[in-house]
């Protein structure tokens, strides 16, 4: 879990070209942002193969309609062929279809993981950003403490732990993933608060604050509908950083048999089953792991374009 | 006699620093009646700003706080009332207009957004009726095509501009006191001009007061009617225009007065514009006595001793020095 904050970002006002905003007649900063991303060759890239991986996860199931565990002794590790497009596994199941439900579950489990990340870390930044003193100095210990923790060990802990007991009360699928989900989140989330703290401390400073302020604005107001929205940017380029995080994390779990149980494919769990196949069979392990490499690579490749579009300073 | 709509008596905000107390304002008077304009004046670092951020409670408190004085607004006495209190005044009484236009405006929405906020935050209007009066508000400030400008970002505006939609915030509730906090400070003469004059339409238009911080001698000539002069945290001298430009008695008027640069009198190779000698003192834990002193050129040991209290020497002139 790489701590990656970038470093380089701004709350300052999107440095619009005049000109530009002259020739339409209202460009809003996230127009703006947009104008700028859409010069990112490969982050626009990186938002198509994302788009393609989503759409083949959601409207594929349908289009190849094969169950995901039809078992077939006589067609086990397959290579790719026309009636298996991806090949088969050692039980003959279908890959294609396994990748296409494993690959809703580890998108989902990376964007669920993100918003927990970004909601307990706006909470945490914000209130610590907001209220200098001890709750800030409190705040940020506990965040301190956080990143302190050895992750993974943790992860593993956590999930032993509650694993049956989450399982009774939401069912095994159901379980899983809200496990996986609040215990990737709940270990994600310092970084935001750090980021979302440093924005509010500069922010609250700001002129625009202390007029709204000063025109009848209570706390609430100030916070929610002035200050939020300027520290936005940079929090949305660590979201996205987040997702492709998650998502390998859960290929992690997974891969040592402590994510989603084994009869459910996950792209990570299909990579740990193909593992002791490896010389017969390198497909079955080729196919998920380039998803997730895609996937991963997609992901961050957009982060890079949202971080330049929301930065002022740089010329696009 | 007008009406007294603000009445800040003994008024002392002190910061808690490290070093100590400083006194940024100590013991500050100050009288505005419905409808007239006062000018405050002074250096940088006189205490002028945290005059009129005391006057609505804009003050981070800690470090700062009120040491002693009340403030009457109509009467009512603003320090012990809490922000929740304040936000009832602010915008729909006093309203304040800031140095930085170009900062003071929120990047991420539409001015229209903004106006109609403070419309809607104080009237009950719906979010329809507060965006036409947001495109009346602009249609009054003199900026042209208010209906298509409401939907533009601040970014789209100039400096003047968006100086112009703050006046128009300011005023989308029709405060009877608006403090300009040196309104056109960050402006260029012609626009400054400008802006003046549109503060003055709109002071006609709804009868408003107006708290005009300056350090421009020249603006206070033309648009006030009384001007308190302050220095290093005191009132010095408190008069009506013509008196104070005409007979200035503290000794820092004068020299304030002198530094206007004058088209009249030819600026020779020698004869240089005059300046005040020195800079405002640390207002932490000033010495006894007229805090001018150290800069004065008629100073004597009895400036040194105590600070000499405000004393009218003519109707309406009050000034603080021992002359």
């Amino acid at each position: 879990m790489a701590g990656s904050t970038p470093a380089s970002l701004s709350a300052d006002a999107p440095a619009a070209g005049v000109v530009q905003a002259r020739k339409a007649r209202s460009i809003s900063p996230a127009i703006e942002t947009w104008r700028r991303f859409r010069r990112h060759v490969l982050a626009v890239s990186g938002a198509i193969v994302l788009l393609i991986m989503v759409l083949g996860v959601l409207v594929g199931p349908s289009i190849w309609a094969v169950p995901i565990n039809e078992i077939d002794f006589t067609a086990k590790l397959q290579g790719p062929s026309l009636k298996h497009p991806l090949g088969t596994d050692d039980l003959g199941q279908d890959l294609l279809a396994r990748m296409m439900y494993g690959g809703k579950i580890s998108l989902a489990v990376g964007f669920a993981a993100m918003m927990v990340a970004l909601v307990v870390g706006v909470l945490v930044g914000a209130v610590a950003g907001m209220a200098s003193g001890w709750v800030d100095a409190a705040l940020m210990w506990l965040t301190d403490l956080f990143l302190a923790l050895p992750t993974l060990p943790l992860l593993l802990l956590v999930i032993y732990l509650f694993r049956d007991s989450v399982k009774q009360v939401l069912g095994v699928e159901g379980g899983a993933f809200v496990l996986i989900v609040v215990v990737i989140g709940g270990l994600r989330w310092m970084p935001v608060a750090r980021l979302v703290r440093a924005q509010f401390l500069s922010l609250r400073e700001k002129e625009f604050v202390e007029a709204a302020r000063a025109l009848g604005a209570s706390k609430v107001r100030q916070v929610v509908q002035h200050i939020l929205p300027n520290a936005l940017g940079p929090v949305i380029v660590v979201g996205t950083i987040d997702v492709a995080t998650a998502i390998i994390f859960e290929s992690t779990l997974s891969f040592l048999g402590l994510g989603f149980p084994s009869d459910v494919p996950t792209w990570g769990s299909m990579l740990r089953d193909a593992k002791d196949y490896l010389d017969i069979a390198p497909h079955w392990a080729l196919f998920p792991g380039a998803a997730i490499f895609l996937t991963v690579l997609a992901i961050n490749f957009i982060g890079d374009g949202l971080r330049d579009a929301f930065d002022p300073r740089r010329v696009l | 006699m007008a009406e007294t709509l603000l009445d800040i008596r003994g008024l002392k905000t002190w910061f808690k620093t490290e070093d100590g107390m400083v006194r940024a304002v100590d013991g500050v008077d100050l009288r505005i009646d419905r409808g007239e304009t006062v000018g405050v004046v002074g250096e940088s670092g006189c205490g002028k700003t945290v005059t009129a951020r005391s006057v609505l409670k804009l003050i981070d408190m800690p470090p700062g706080r009120f040491e002693a004085g009340t403030i009457l607004w109509q009467g009512r006495d603003l320090i012990p009332l809490d922000q929740d209190e304040m936000n009832q005044i602010r915008a729909r009484e006093i309203a304040i207009i800031f140095q930085e236009p170009m900062t003071s405006l929120n990047p991420v929405y539409t001015v229209g957004d903004q106006i109609a906020e403070v419309i809607a935050l104080h009237q009950k209007l719906s979010p329809k009726q507060a965006m036409a009066g947001a495109a009346e508000m602009l249609r009054l400030v003199n900026i042209p095509n208010p209906q298509k400008r409401v939907h533009d970002y601040p970014h789209q505006f100039s400096g003047g501009m968006r100086q112009r939609v703050m006046i128009a915030m300011a005023l989308s509730c029709q405060p009877k006191l608006l403090i300009a906090d040196e309104p056109t400070t960050a402006l260029d003469v012609t626009i400054q001009a400008q802006i003046l004059e549109l503060m003055q339409e709109m002071k006609e238009k709804f009868g408003m007061a107006i708290m005009l911080i300056t350090h421009a001698m020249g603006v206070v000539a033309e648009t006030c009617q009384r001007v308190t002069v302050m220095y290093a945290g005191k009132v010095v001298e408190e008069a009506p225009v013509e008196a104070l430009f005409g007979d200035p008695r503290h000794p820092y008027t004068q020299g304030l007065i002198r530094s206007i640069p004058r088209i009249d009198r030819a600026v020779s190779r020698q004869a240089r514009l005059e300046s005040i000698q020195g800079t405002v003192p640390s207002l932490l834990n000033p010495p006894p006595g007229c805090r001018f002193a150290a800069r004065c050129r008629f100073a004597t040991d009895v400036c040194t001793q105590a600070m000499p209290p405000l004393k009218e020497v003519a109707p309406g002139h009050r000034v603080a020095c021992v002359l």
